[in-house]
């Protein structure tokens, strides 16, 4: 029996269509290049990513695109692009606009030149976040204007409003996205490029100077600026109502919310905010009068409901809602339920018990030999950061004792040492970072640890690659945005120069498991700045190179499970056994299998094995035959 | 009859580096090409990583919300046996699931720190659930190359659309003309191989 009926015949016009499905990162790049942007800038973070990886697959004299070493500097080179006359872009996760608040902050009291969007995403549900954020708080904190797209559509025209929007009114625009705009892909019917044009840069010291005096006068041209920004809001097309005539409940929603919304309650009255900040507040309280009960429903704080009540409108709001996590369908039917005091259907059937699948580092990546390293590490508190390398805080290494934000191993580490107790005294303290980390918002850490004398000992994992956002280019890649060859930063001389003593600074290749031991060691020994740089690329990258595949000698392999502890995923437990030691201590052999089709030989399992199981597979028949046309 | 009840809802779930995202790419082209509005999202954070992937596809006259609700998917699509039964309780009364039965087991199970469920197959129809299952990655690896079994996959999902399995098909073939004319051939003999695969399944129930 078929699962699904035919449906029914759709219309012709539709069937000819020749709209595009695009995620709405990749509607927002193509909005983007079609306004005539000169200059792009970001720096990689889910779910942001995707946005300058397409704006960069055009012509470098088409359009200028880089990944920028952070977000901060994102911003300014964007800002900078801005006042020299050229429309520019920027793109960055939520917690980058926490890097580029600084410059964000004075910009709004300078304003763009021409046209600037800024696409800040939110991984509202942290699908890969340290935190969850609402930034449509920064329309609020720097009285700029926020642009709500509820899908790619509207991703794509309200990128391209956002530019007439930002030269209209000379102020950089935000374009709030989230994970469910920014990966989710539907229809989107684009248009024609309009020819970029540069303009001049125009000296203008008390434009763009922002000393005290001059800042000063510009403060009240941002206030009146933010007023003609609302009565702009008030008549915008990208708010508006869909009718309903359910009127119990009336909503006031913006972004993907809406749709959830619409689905929700296809007969209620919805008033949709795309132009949402500053708040349409007349056009809201009118909209109110029409509804019994007014709810806005908004992704994550309630930023537009405390407005409202300030205002003087009575709303719900999160007294019925969730105000973390993604809302959907089944999260608003209950709550609106409950709201009207009806009766909250029973939840569908419920998930069945099964196992988790947290993610895992890749088989033969370059960390595996770090954590194995560090996990047997005794009397150690190690400070984590950013990356692949923060799964080290996981299975079966638990290594890392802290996370926190981009670059923060250096500074908490140094803060462990200086803050340590008696009780902590002997401990030695680690931060591992990453190579892009490092050079995002580490190295400032790492100048603080030497010229404050610190006692840490720093891993830089250089895999040469932005790994957990997919491989994007970074200083210490040699290569720019579109693979061609790049300045190549020397990490080495970069420590030193930042006041690590030459002999303290060792290059290490992660797979020599005993060498990266007996060093890290050697350095917690001794009482001053040590760096460890790793120097061995991501397996994801065209530089790594695969060699002979390994399998497990089953007669040899004496269950001790010692090959597990490095946490590659290419090794499975094939059976358990319980044995009796000399000792009387009971424990339990796990004999294992290399799956060697995903083998790559990098030959870090071999180290741990005292029996010499673990054996090169020349005879394995490849099933991946393809792979050699 | 509100036109969101003629949306299909389609859930293709599975491990990061399965090709779960493509099918449903794929998947999306076809419904594209017979003139659906279409909405797709995933949740992959870290996919990449061996995670959990699970690819919403909503395809009609008008689609809004991209998620499917749970106890709403007409399809479950699952390209690991455990990520079918993990998933099979989005499913609307009186749907299907079609599985790959080959189980691929994380480190937190080979490590010991949970099981693997003993009999996924059984535990999804003891739901009242219909089942088809089949071992696509054997199939693929007959055919001479694991990747095929994306499509197998799409193979098996072909008869149970509301447009006609060459539709699919030519989704497919359209993506490897482009750019690997020489697999042409055998990602259609794998794509005949899934529909097999499904019809036979029908008759001789599987153990995962």
């Amino acid at each position: 029996m078929a699962a699904i009926s035919p449906a029914s015949s759709l219309p012709a016009s539709v069937a000819s269509n020749p709209r595009r499905l695009l995620s709405g990162n990749e509607a927002v790049a193509r909005a983007v290049w079609e306004s005539g942007v000169r200059v792009a800038a970001a720096y990689p973070g889910t779910p942001s990513t995707e946005m300058l990886e397409v704006l960069s697959r055009n012509s470098p004299t088409d359009l200028y695109t880089e990944w920028s070493v952070n977000e901060k500097v994102s911003l300014e080179v964007s800002i900078g692009a801005s006042m020299a006359g050229s429309r520019a872009f920027c793109a960055m996760k939520h917690v980058g606009m926490n890097v580029a608040a600084d410059a964000l902050m004075t910009f709004t009291l300078t304003g763009a030149n021409a046209g600037m969007v800024i696409a800040v995403a939110d991984d509202v549900g942290l699908s890969s976040s340290q935190n969850e954020q609402d930034s449509r708080t920064w329309g609020r904190f720097a009285h700029l204007p926020i642009l709500e797209p509820a899908d790619s559509q509207e991703a794509y025209a309200m990128t391209k409003f956002g530019y007439e929007l930002s030269e209209q009114f000379q102020v950089p625009v935000i374009l709030r996205l989230t994970t469910r705009i920014c990966h989710v892909k539907g229809l989107v019917q684009t248009g024609e490029r309009v020819a970029p044009v540069a303009g001049r840069f125009e000296k203008n010291p008390r434009r763009w100077v922002m000393v005290p005096g001059h800042a000063k006068a510009r403060i009240p041209l941002m206030f009146e600026r933010e007023q003609q920004l609302r009565a702009a809001a008030e008549t915008s097309p990208f708010n508006s109502i869909d009718e309903g005539h359910d009127r119990r409940v009336g909503f006031v929603t913006s972004g993907p919310a809406w749709m959830h919304v619409r689905e929700a309650f296809p007969n209620a009255p919805v008033l949709k905010l795309g132009f949402s900040c500053p708040a349409p507040v007349a056009m809201i309280r009118a909209f109110a009068a029409t509804v019994d009960t007014l709810l806005v429903v908004e992704e994550t704080e309630p930023l537009l409901e405390t407005e409202l009540k300030a205002a003087g409108i009575t709303c719900h709001g999160k007294d019925f809602l969730p105000r973390i996590g993604e809302l959907s369908p089944e999260v608003l039917k209950p709550a609106v339920a409950r709201l009207l005091g009806e009766s909250v259907a029973a939840p569908a059937a419920l998930p069945a018990a099964v196992f988790p699948r947290p993610p895992t580092m890749c088989v033969a990546c370059p960390h595996l030999g770090v954590y194995y390293t560090l996990a047997q590490l005794k009397n150690v508190t190690i400070a984590g950061d950013i990356g692949c390398y923060t799964l080290g805080a996981g299975h079966p290494w638990n290594a890392l004792d802290s996370t926190i934000s981009m670059g923060a191993s250096m500074g908490v580490a140094l803060g462990l040492d200086k803050g340590r107790g008696e009780a902590d005294k002997d401990k030695k303290v680690i931060a591992v970072i990453g190579d892009s980390t490092f050079l995002h918002m580490g190295m400032q850490g790492l100048l603080d640890i030497t010229y404050n004398r610190g006692n840490v000992t720093i891993l830089i994992l250089d895999n040469r690659t932005v790994g957990m956002t997919g491989g994007q280019a970074n200083p210490a890649s040699g290569k720019d945005i579109h693979g061609a060859l790049a300045p190549r930063v020397n990490f080495a001389q970069l420590v030193e120069a930042l006041g690590v003593k030459p002999e303290r600074i060792h290059m290490v290749d992660p797979y020599q498991l005993p060498t990266l031991f007996k060093l890290l060691r050697e350095e917690t020994k001794i009482a001053e700045p040590s760096v460890l740089i790793t120097n061995r690329p991501c397996v994801l990258i065209d530089e790594y190179q695969k060699q002979q595949a390994y399998t497990v000698d089953t007669d040899k392999c004496t269950g001790c499970g010692n090959c597990i502890d490095v946490g590659c995923p290419a090794i499975q437990v094939q059976r358990r056994e319980k044995a009796v030691k000399a000792s009387g201590k009971e424990v339990e052999l796990q004999f294992v299998a290399i799956e060697t089709a995903a083998c790559t030989g990098c030959g870090l399992c071999l180290q741990p094995c005292a029996p010499e199981a673990i054996i090169p597979a020349v005879a394995v028949q490849s099933i991946n035959v393809m792979k050699k046309h | 009859m509100n036109s969101v009840d003629k949306v299909t809802n389609i859930l293709v779930v599975g491990i990061g580096g399965q090709g779960v995202m493509t099918a449903t790419e794929i998947l999306a082209e076809a419904a594209i090409s017979r003139g659906h509005d279409v909405k797709k999202t995933e949740v992959a954070g870290m996919a990449q990583r061996g995670g959990v992937v699970s690819s919403h596809l909503r395809f009609g006259p008008k689609v809004l919300s991209p998620q499917i609700a749970p106890g709403e998917a007409d399809l479950i699509v699952g390209f690991e046996a455990a990520e079918a039964l993990r998933w099979c309780h989005t499913l609307r009364p009186g749907g299907l699931v079609l599985m790959n039965t080959a189980r691929l087991v994380p480190p937190v199970v080979s490590g010991g720190l949970y099981d693997y469920p003993a009999d996924p197959v059984a535990e999804i129809r003891a739901r009242g659930i219909e089942v088809h299952a089949f071992d696509a990655m054997a199939i693929a690896i007959e055919l001479g190359d694991m990747r095929l079994g994306n499509s197998v996959m799409l193979g098996a999902m072909a008869d149970h659309l509301p447009f006609p399995a060459d539709v699919l098909l030519a989704s497919i073939l359209r993506r490897f003309q482009a750019r690997k004319p020489e697999m042409v051939d055998v990602n259609r003999r794998a794509f005949e191989a899934g529909r097999r695969a499904d019809a036979q399944s029908k008759q001789a129930p599987v153990t995962a």
